[in-house]
């Protein structure tokens, strides 16, 4: 609140006292909300809205270019394994056409063959003739497995339906993990036989296992029941089953999202390898695929975040700025107002005071007349010139009227000099024309008025209209600020060459320190209640500059004011257009 | 010392040519322009005392007609409008002696006759 108490602009309090209710032009807090609403809006919704559709055609992009790099990483991966798989099965093929049963079943034979397959193609770790039967016939190889009856293996039945097969990886009688690939043999007589090969199942793994994977991902293959044919990093060991369920068949490669138990986004590649039980997977996780574009993010939000904070404070000081011109404007033009319809008044009172009194004069004139004949009837006959009694109430009434001479006078008076421009003025004249006028509120308020004009100041050349209204000003408000029985004193003096003073000063209530500031500053009051415009100084300040002089005030609460009026004795003859036109004098 | 008094205020003008004449000074009054040109042509007078605003013919007005007929006649003006300084303004445009705010004092009234009569002496 203090904060803001202090940034607070000026028209956020501002309340025009002088206009009275239903007269404000504008209404400053709803101007400023208006333009700071209506900028902020048509600058900051095109800034959202690009960057919105910035932010989610860019972060589209990003999760379309993962997608993709997964899809061919996966593409490119599932290729050499099928290969892999494919060129053994051939090279198999190959062997049991090339050579008869009979040649097979020779032990020598069938080692020299495994030599040659380890060495020309490797991953060979044994071979065997099976028979019709399902009894290994011949083996070569490190385990000693010949007679084994493989009839009840899964695999032996699947190669005797299908002529050929790629088992899944399993421990076997070996107790190690490895795949089967068998190929079936029909000979002449309707009988077959089939030849057996283990393949190591480490150069799967080490083929996945040198395989780049980004965003901390992992590639292994599982077989269709979900247990893994590989080593898992983050899923388990071989013959695991892994907890991501199964993808659907799809000839091709698919890459699809999915949450996973831990909250992970994950993105999944498969492909299934064709004529085996593979699928091989590629998962990774999306977070760290999409750290780069999280990079970006938040160097998109953070510059949106400027932008928003930037375009903010400008429309926020353009606004308040703009605002407080037309505060500033407005109350040129309201005290521009106020000093016309001012100027109207000392006219009309000028011109009313002008009325009363010539219509005043003549009746008085006559009165005046009749009285001096009745006392210049007492004076010469006989019969009265002895009654005192008499000639002291002819006299009394003869004062009287001498009494509103002099009131028609002075009002006659100072009319006139209201219409004055420049003349030579007295400056005791003028003071004493203004309490002239106040002169019987003292009286009854048994206020002390002294004056104290030197004999050295001269009369000077300056608007005389101008410092009656200037000194009535200032010594109504001293009558304002005095109590019952208290005093004002003004003095004038000469100050230095060119330069005369009139201090006005009272016992009043004084002004406070943080008002005496504001004093003259438009629309300043502290009586608003009781009908103050703030307008009183302010015009009287004018005033003062108008006639090329300063009005300096000095104040303590509870001891008093001093008003100083400091005026040139010579001053330049230029008159505003206000002084001539507005008023209509 | 002959005096015309000229005031559309009867009241006024006849008290005051009676006080005048208790001081002996011959004093005769009107009411209107026309009635002073009358008199002016009848008689000879040495000063006319004239109110500035009367109807039909002003005491400015007036003043112009009663030279043609009296060249010598001398003139104070008396009025209830404006304040003694805008008189002594006009003074000099309307060739008059004196200006007057009402109510006068007689006393001073007289002193201004005298003084005219003074200088029309020296002249």
């Amino acid at each position: 609140m203090i904060f803001f108490e202090k940034l607070k602009p000026k028209f956020w309090d501002y309340r025009d006292v002088a206009a009275g209710p239903f007269k404000h032009l504008f209404n400053f807090r709803r101007l400023w909300a208006l333009a700071v609403a209506l900028t902020s809006l048509v600058a900051l919704i095109p800034l959202i809205s690009i960057t919105l559709i910035d932010y989610r055609v860019t972060q589209k992009s990003v999760e379309s270019e993962v997608l993709l790099r997964t899809a061919r990483l996966v593409s490119n991966t599932w290729r050499p394994v099928s290969f892999f798989l494919t060129e053994r099965r051939s090279a198999l093929d190959f062997v049991v056409r090339d050579n008869s049963y009979n040649a097979l079943r020779d032990p020598k034979r069938l080692s020299a063959i495994l030599e040659n397959l380890k060495q020309g193609f490797g991953g060979f770790v044994d071979l065997g003739v099976i028979d019709s039967t399902g009894r290994q016939r011949n083996y070569a190889g490190p385990y000693e497995l010949e007679g084994i009856d493989y009839s009840n293996q899964g695999w032996f039945k699947d190669v005797t339906n299908k002529g050929v097969n790629v088992s899944d990886v399993f421990m076997g009688f070996r107790r190690t993990p490895h795949i089967i690939i068998a190929v079936r043999y029909d000979l002449p007589n309707a009988s077959f036989y089939v030849l057996r090969a283990t393949i190591d199942t480490d150069r799967f793994n080490e083929l996945l296992a040198h395989l780049e994977v980004s965003g901390q991902g992992d590639s292994f293959l599982i077989n269709k029941d979900g247990f893994l044919q590989t080593p898992s990093r983050d899923y388990g060991k071989v013959l695991d089953r892994i907890p991501l369920h199964v993808p659907d068949f799809s000839p091709k490669t698919r890459v699809y999202e999915g949450v996973y138990p831990d909250n992970k986004q994950l993105v999944i590649g498969y492909a299934y390898i064709h004529d085996t039980p593979f699928i091989l997977m590629i998962v990774k996780q999306k977070n760290e695929l999409m750290k780069p574009w999280q990079k970006t993010r938040f160097q998109l939000i953070g510059f949106l975040i400027a932008s928003i904070a930037i375009i903010v404070f400008v429309v926020l000081s353009v606004a308040t700025y703009l605002v407080n011109r037309i505060l500033i404007a407005d109350q040129k033009r309201i005290m521009t107002l106020h000093e016309v319809e001012y100027s109207n008044k000392m006219a009309s009172i000028g011109r009313l005071a002008a009325g009363v009194a010539h219509e005043i004069n003549n009746p008085l004139a006559v009165i005046n007349e009749k009285v001096g004949l009745i006392k210049d009837l007492f004076s010469i006959k006989d019969e009265f010139k002895g009654n005192r009694k008499l000639i002291e109430l002819v006299d009394s009434a003869l004062s009287s009227v001498d009494r509103c001479g002099t009131i028609t006078k002075r009002l006659l008076n100072f009319a006139r000099h209201l219409d004055v421009k420049i003349q030579m003025v007295n400056i005791g004249e003028v003071i004493g024309d203004v309490l002239g006028f106040l002169s019987k509120e003292a009286e009854y308020r048994s206020i002390t008025v002294s004056i104290n004009v030197p004999g050295d100041i001269p009369q000077f050349e300056s608007d005389r209209g101008k410092l009656q209204q200037i000194f009535l000003n200032i010594v109504n408000n001293a009558f304002a600020a005095v109590k019952d029985g208290g005093s004002i004193d003004i003095t004038a003096k000469r100050e230095g060459a060119g330069l005369i003073s009139v201090t006005f000063t009272d016992d009043g209530c004084g002004i406070p320190g943080s008002d005496l500031e504001r004093i003259f500053e438009p629309f300043f009051s502290t009586k608003t209640k009781q009908g103050g415009t703030g307008l009183g100084l302010s015009i009287t300040y004018s005033l003062v500059q108008e006639l090329g002089g300063s009005l300096v005030v000095h104040s303590e609460v509870g001891i008093g004011s001093s008003f100083i009026v400091t005026i040139p004795l010579k001053m330049e003859k230029k008159e505003k257009k206000t002084d001539e036109g507005v008023a209509g004098r | 010392m002959r005096v015309l008094l000229v005031d559309d205020e009867k009241e006024l003008v006849s008290t005051l040519a009676e006080r005048l004449s208790l001081r002996d000074i011959e004093a005769d009054w009107v009411t209107t322009g026309e009635a002073a040109i009358k008199s002016v042509a009848s008689k000879t007078y040495d000063i006319a005392v004239l109110d500035v605003k009367m109807p039909k013919i002003s005491g400015i007005e007036l003043k112009k007609k009663l030279e043609e007929i009296n060249p010598v006649l001398k003139y104070i003006f008396i009025t209830g409008h404006g304040s003694e300084e805008d008189f002594m303004t006009a003074s000099s445009e309307l060739g008059a002696e004196y200006y007057l705010v009402k109510p006068v004092n007689i006393d001073d009234l007289i002193q201004k006759m005298k003084e005219i009569l003074i200088k029309k002496e020296k002249v």
